[in-house]
């Protein structure tokens, strides 16, 4: 038998085995992510398929006993009149501060992006809302809407603002998309102030020379150029404006009556204090597919729009 | 050609500005008075500074107890989140080309259309069961959530670090681990600040999930705090807001300092 001699491998050799030690099976990667997954599937699939298996049952969330009861909460939501109402608030709701908050960020970003005195300044202060709880925010705006509004109705002799807003079934609304666009605003603007400073200076300068007014500047070159940032803060606020809750447990609690009721505060309230478990589950399956599909069409359509541009 | 101020703009931007401060304007206002002043006038500048609502509000809510779990909570948030969550973005932005690690891309990433109403009913059943409807869940909670956003962030800025350094730190006789914590950590430094704004803004003032998680009051944090508060001492406007401003101070003095570095961070976070 012929003895395997010991062999002192030269250095490019061993360079060599230790890159593809490593690259061919590195456990270690494997090692990194596990623990990660293992969480992730506990605390974030695993309720959410539970979500999904409760919405077919009739179980109240106390009781030790449930049945199946296939989709008869799905049928039973799309005849109950509370969810169908707080639906068509949520989204119309979602639809008008998206619009509003977009339209409003860009002209403070076109303002901040100009050549203003203080303009870091004030970057700084129109950013500040962001940092701020929108809960607490919810609390201050409440007691302007409750105590400070109807007093400057009186003094002016308004009639509409004479009283609090927030008591009224059909105006509520109001005093809540105020709060969320003076909040939401500030994210917004930010971002469209980052897409606005990628806009190279010699773009206008050229379409000056051409010609071109304030107006066709921005709606040949700044609009275009900044699409990506549109896209971004469309879906971004919508996605966050359809999830719509502290403010509204801050400000009306949902009332008067159902009025100001969002779906995501109606699947906590009846969830957890209606003894709609199960209903409710079918209820955030429902809203779960329609943010995804909102989602996903926003971007298809953004996105392609960009392409166009 | 250097441009000469806009003036015009300036000032429609001033008299904007004003619409941001007129509300943390009302709530000094209204700190500041007792309830005599106040019924006179809420917005007029109060003659006399009523520090004294201050002391009430710390004892009234128990201030200092909330302000350390919502520091203890948002901190360990904070460090954990980054620690591992840039851990897992290593190995999958590093593995992308197997199908196990893009998969896993995908399955993190997905989790960002789905809305936490779906998760959330069932979740406190399963942390109460767990016995983790205390700080410590809610910690775990906020780190795992968070993998969805940030694995999507952090794998972009690691798709963009290049290799050589990697394998030259393999060559000298670093393992996998090694080469992660001692090469790439480093480098991450920019976008740990990003994350890490992104995730203090959220923990700091999420209220939702503090507020179906924890059961014990004592752990309540400065949030959930403010909601309990203001249905028990609702009409004592005076205190209600020195207890608004004190929740929302150590953010905003945060701010003041790390103002660029905040801004930066969270435009950052959504342009990736």
């Amino acid at each position: 038998m012929k003895k395997a001699s010991p062999t002192l491998t030269p250095p490019v050799n061993s360079r060599k085995k230790a890159k593809q030690r490593f690259i061919k099976k590195n456990w270690a990667f494997y090692a990194m992510v596990i623990p990660a997954v293992l969480l992730f599937a506990t605390f974030h699939t695993f309720p959410a398929l539970q979500g999904i298996y409760y919405s077919f049952t009739n179980w109240n969330g106390i009781s030790l006993e449930y049945d199946f009861v296939g989709f008869k909460n799905y049928l039973h939501l799309f005849k109950d009149k509370v969810v169908k109402d707080s639906y068509i608030f949520t989204f119309s709701f979602a639809i008008m501060a998206t619009v509003l908050v977009n339209a409003i960020s860009l002209v403070v970003a076109i303002g901040l992006n100009a050549k203003i005195k203080g303009r870091n300044f004030f970057r700084a202060i129109y950013f500040l809302p962001n940092i701020l709880g929108v809960l607490i925010v919810g609390f201050i705006f409440n007691f302007f809407f409750t105590n400070i509004l109807p007093t400057i109705g009186e003094r002016l002799d308004i009639q509409f603002l004479m009283v609090n807003i927030l008591g009224s079934e059909k105006y509520a609304w109001m005093g809540i998309l105020l709060v969320v666009v003076w909040q939401a605003c500030a994210f917004n603007i930010i971002l469209y102030l980052a897409g606005l400073q990628t806009v190279p200076g010699e773009l206008y300068e050229a379409a000056g020379l051409d010609g071109a007014n304030y107006w066709q500047q921005f709606w040949k070159i700044t609009f275009p150029m900044i699409a990506p940032f549109f896209t971004i803060n469309m879906v971004l606020s919508m996605k966050n404006f359809l999830m719509v809750f502290d403010q509204i447990v801050a400000m009306t609690a949902g009332g008067p009556g159902h009025s100001t009721t969002s779906i995501s505060l109606l699947i906590y309230k009846g969830g957890f204090q209606g003894g709609e478990f199960a209903f409710q589950s079918a209820n955030a399956v429902i809203y779960f597919l329609l943010i995804m599909f909102v989602s996903i069409f926003q971007l298809k359509i953004l996105q392609k729009r960009e392409v166009d541009m | 050609m250097k441009q000469r101020t806009n003036w015009p703009v300036t000032i429609l931007i001033t008299l904007g500005s004003l619409i941001i401060l007129f509300p943390l304007y009302m709530s000094f206002s209204i700190a500041l008075k007792n309830p005599q002043e106040l019924a006179k006038s809420a917005l007029a500048f109060p003659t006399v500074f009523r520090w004294e609502n201050f002391t009430r509000a710390i004892e009234a809510t128990n201030f200092f107890n909330a302000l350390k779990n919502s520091a203890l909570i948002t901190g360990v948030t904070l460090v954990l989140t980054i620690l591992s969550n840039s851990l897992v973005a290593y190995a999958v932005a590093r593995n992308m080309h197997k199908k196990f690690f893009k998969g896993l891309y995908f399955y993190f990433v997905s989790a960002l259309f789905i809305p936490f109403p779906i998760i959330m009913l069932p979740i406190v059943k399963q942390t109460s069961a767990l016995g983790l409807n205390n700080p410590g869940g809610l910690i775990l909670l906020y780190v795992v959530y968070g993998m969805a956003i940030n694995i999507f962030i952090y794998v972009g800025y690691i798709r963009s670090i290049p290799k050589e350094l990697e394998e030259a730190a393999i060559i000298d006789g670093c393992n996998t681990w090694q080469v992660f914590w001692k090469v790439i950590f480093p480098l991450l430094m920019p976008i740990n600040a990003t994350i890490g704004i992104l995730t203090c803004l959220w923990a700091w003032n999420d209220f939702l999930l503090p507020l179906i998680i924890l059961s014990d009051s004592a752990h309540a944090t400065l949030p959930l705090v403010q909601y309990v508060f203001q249905s028990e001492f609702g009409t004592d406007y005076n205190l209600a807001f020195s207890s608004y401003l004190m929740a929302l101070a150590p953010m905003v003095v945060v701010y003041l300092f790390a103002q660029k570095w905040i801004i930066g961070g969270v435009v950052q976070g959504s342009v990736k």
